[in-house]
């Protein structure tokens, strides 16, 4: 960590520029290939038909939007997380809500299997339902953060084994699907559910962003927080729903992309020092930018097979992260 | 002229899990004073302070802002009326000194927006006055023992509450640091903050203190009052089972005094050396 913070506005054309290069990349690569000028070129002509028009129109820009979506929803919820629970290697699916979501999208796809609909909606339905189990159990002790924790490992766990029996005694087929699910990618066509998910994401995120104090005063410790006036109970319950929200939905629409919440975050502050006024919009817009990247690396590296995206992200994060330990043990 | 009493403590009685911590402790702050509560390790000096700022509920008696309940206060009623410098705790997270400043006036913040221009003056301002004002752009998570607990300082300073409370606040420090921290408490208390400490140094709390309150292990209290009638030798030993020397003698009264230019006597405390002790 650099021994002064200078606050510039650098911070915001940097974070831009990544997130512009990843849309880039994630639009040109794939199976297809196009030149820049070719790009420019379908951009500026919305109504030309063709067939690369078309994989521009159809296929890659609904996909880079759900990849950006999913990244800053996954990268803000790791912040508030880390925040909240003063971790900084907190992840957004500590609460168990990752298990939820991942129940729900196996109960679809061994049962339901065929509409596009009921997978997402399921996984919706778990990541709530395992939130809110949460929530019950912690209420109790007034939401205290170990409380919050266990109960969140514990409503995961129990997702868990149920999730085991169904895939141990699923056909084969939706087997290979859930692990596809779980594995984390953007290809299921999700895009239907885009405008919706985007629009309350982006509503969360403000709302998180314009909590920025709170978070900072959070990162002090719940004790001297409530020194500097936090009525605590009710504003930790009001970060973990929204930051839980945000995951639940993020996980509905792309299933169990890893490390994005994780490396994030962290990667900002050792950049720009830890303070949330900056560290919210940036790591939405670098987590954005992260996940864009990734999903264009998974589309690929195997053309015309894809890698599900939650492989990519825990390749580069994994090292990455590494590396970061390593700054820190210093 | 009568001193406005800022906080009222009758008939105190608090116990934890089911073992009394403290017993029938009663005493007044009034506005602008030095008070510092001591005590042996485990006398109930923090329980003391974090019920005397409304964090927790007494089983017997009470504790007064005027006319409110502590515990009946609102955590920001409460952070209006009292900043609290911790002990020195970790920094997960680096901030930059300015922003960890800031959050000192989080409870003057409206909903939807950041500090202010006003603020920041105010964060600035408070940073000189602790003579941090060079950290401003360090990150906290890499300042010393003694930089960090000045920022603390200059946090509880911007929270502009009348009353700041110190628990511990300087025990990890050296001698030059926890000297420094002393002159300014001092200085804020000279300047009409009302101060509230938990010490374990008795020679500094003595110089700096109006009043002293002096627990027994058990949470009795054992005396309350000035540091001439509360730090004796019978009660010293009673509160922390060891015999000291005291020794006065008077200051010539140059330092940063009330101006006044009296001569002041200080006390010094001397345990006896190991020594001297009897074998068991």
């Amino acid at each position: 960590m650099q021994p002064s913070i200078r606050h510039t506005y650098l911070w915001l054309p940097l974070c831009l520029l990544f997130l512009g290069g990843a849309v880039v990349a994630g639009l040109i690569y794939g199976t297809v290939p196009l030149t820049p000028s070719e790009l420019v070129d379908i951009l500026l002509h919305p109504q030309s038909s063709g067939l690369k028009s078309t994989v521009v129109w159809q296929l890659r820009l609904p996909r880079v939007g759900l990849a950006a979506l999913v990244g800053m929803a996954l990268a803000v919820s790791g912040t508030v997380f880390q925040a909240v629970l003063r971790n900084p290697l907190a992840d957004p699916y500590i609460l168990g809500v990752s298990g939820g979501a991942a129940l729900g999208a196996v109960l679809a796809l061994t049962f339901f299997s065929v509409q596009s609909y009921v997978v997402p909606s399921l996984a919706f339905s778990g990541a709530l339902l395992a939130l809110f189990l949460v929530y019950l159990v912690a209420r109790a002790h007034q939401a205290a953060t170990h409380t919050l924790i266990l109960a969140g490992v514990m409503v995961g766990s129990l997702c868990t084994a149920m999730l085991m029996f169904l895939l141990l005694y699923a056909p084969a087929d939706p087997m290979r699907n859930a692990l596809f699910w779980l594995a984390g990618n953007l290809a299921r066509g999700e895009e239907r559910w885009l405008p919706y998910g985007a629009g309350v994401c982006m509503i969360l995120v403000l709302l998180l962003w314009s909590r920025a104090g709170l978070l900072d005063v959070f990162t002090q410790g719940e004790d001297v927080a409530a020194d500097l006036g936090v009525d605590i109970g009710r504003e930790r319950m009001f970060l973990f729903c929204a930051a839980g929200l945000l995951v639940a939905i993020a996980v509905a629409l792309a299933g169990l992309v890893g490390f994005v919440g994780l490396v994030v975050p962290h990667a900002i502050r050792l950049l720009w020092g830890a303070g949330h006024t900056r560290l919210i919009p940036a790591a939405a817009i670098v987590g954005a930018g992260f996940l864009v990247g990734a999903d264009a690396i998974a589309r690929t590296v195997l053309a015309p097979a894809e890698v599900p995206v939650g492989v990519v992200t825990a390749l580069v994060g994994a090292p990455f992260f590494l590396y970061l330990l390593r700054l820190r043990g210093r | 002229m009568m001193e406005a009493q800022m906080l009222q403590i009758q008939k105190l009685d608090f116990s934890y899990r089911g073992k009394k911590v403290l017993r029938q402790i009663s005493f007044g702050v009034e506005q602008g004073k030095v008070v510092s509560i001591m005590g042996a390790n485990g006398s109930g000096k923090s329980t003391l302070l974090r019920l005397l700022r409304g964090r927790l509920q007494p089983d017997g008696g009470e504790v007064r802002w005027g006319n409110a309940a502590a515990h009946k206060l609102s955590r920001r009623e409460m952070a209006l009326k009292v900043a609290v410098v911790p002990q020195q705790l970790q920094q997960p997270f680096g901030f930059q000194v300015r922003e960890m400043v800031a959050m000192g006036r989080y409870i003057y913040q409206q909903p939807l927006a950041g500090p202010s221009r006003q603020d920041w003056k105010i964060v600035d301002e408070a940073l000189a006055s602790t003579d941090s004002a060079h950290l401003a752009t360090r990150c906290s998570a890499e300042l010393s023992g003694g930089e960090l607990q000045r920022v603390m300082l200059a946090r509880a300073l911007a929270q502009q509450a009348p009353v700041l409370m110190l628990d511990e606040a300087t025990s990890q420090l050296d001698m030059g640091h926890k000297r420094s921290i002393c002159l300014l408490l001092r200085h804020l208390g000279q300047n009409g903050k009302t101060i509230v400490q938990v010490s374990h140094d008795m020679n500094s709390a003595a110089e700096i203190s109006h009043k002293i309150l002096l627990l027994s292990p058990a949470g009795e209290q054992i005396a309350f009052g000035s540091p001439y009638e509360v730090l004796t030798s019978a009660h010293i030993e009673a509160a922390y089972g060891v015999q000291v020397d005291i020794q006065r003698y008077l200051s010539t009264g140059g330092g940063t005094g009330g101006g006044t230019g009296e001569s002041t006597e200080i006390l010094r405390f001397l345990p006896q050396p190991l020594t001297s002790r009897s074998t068991p």
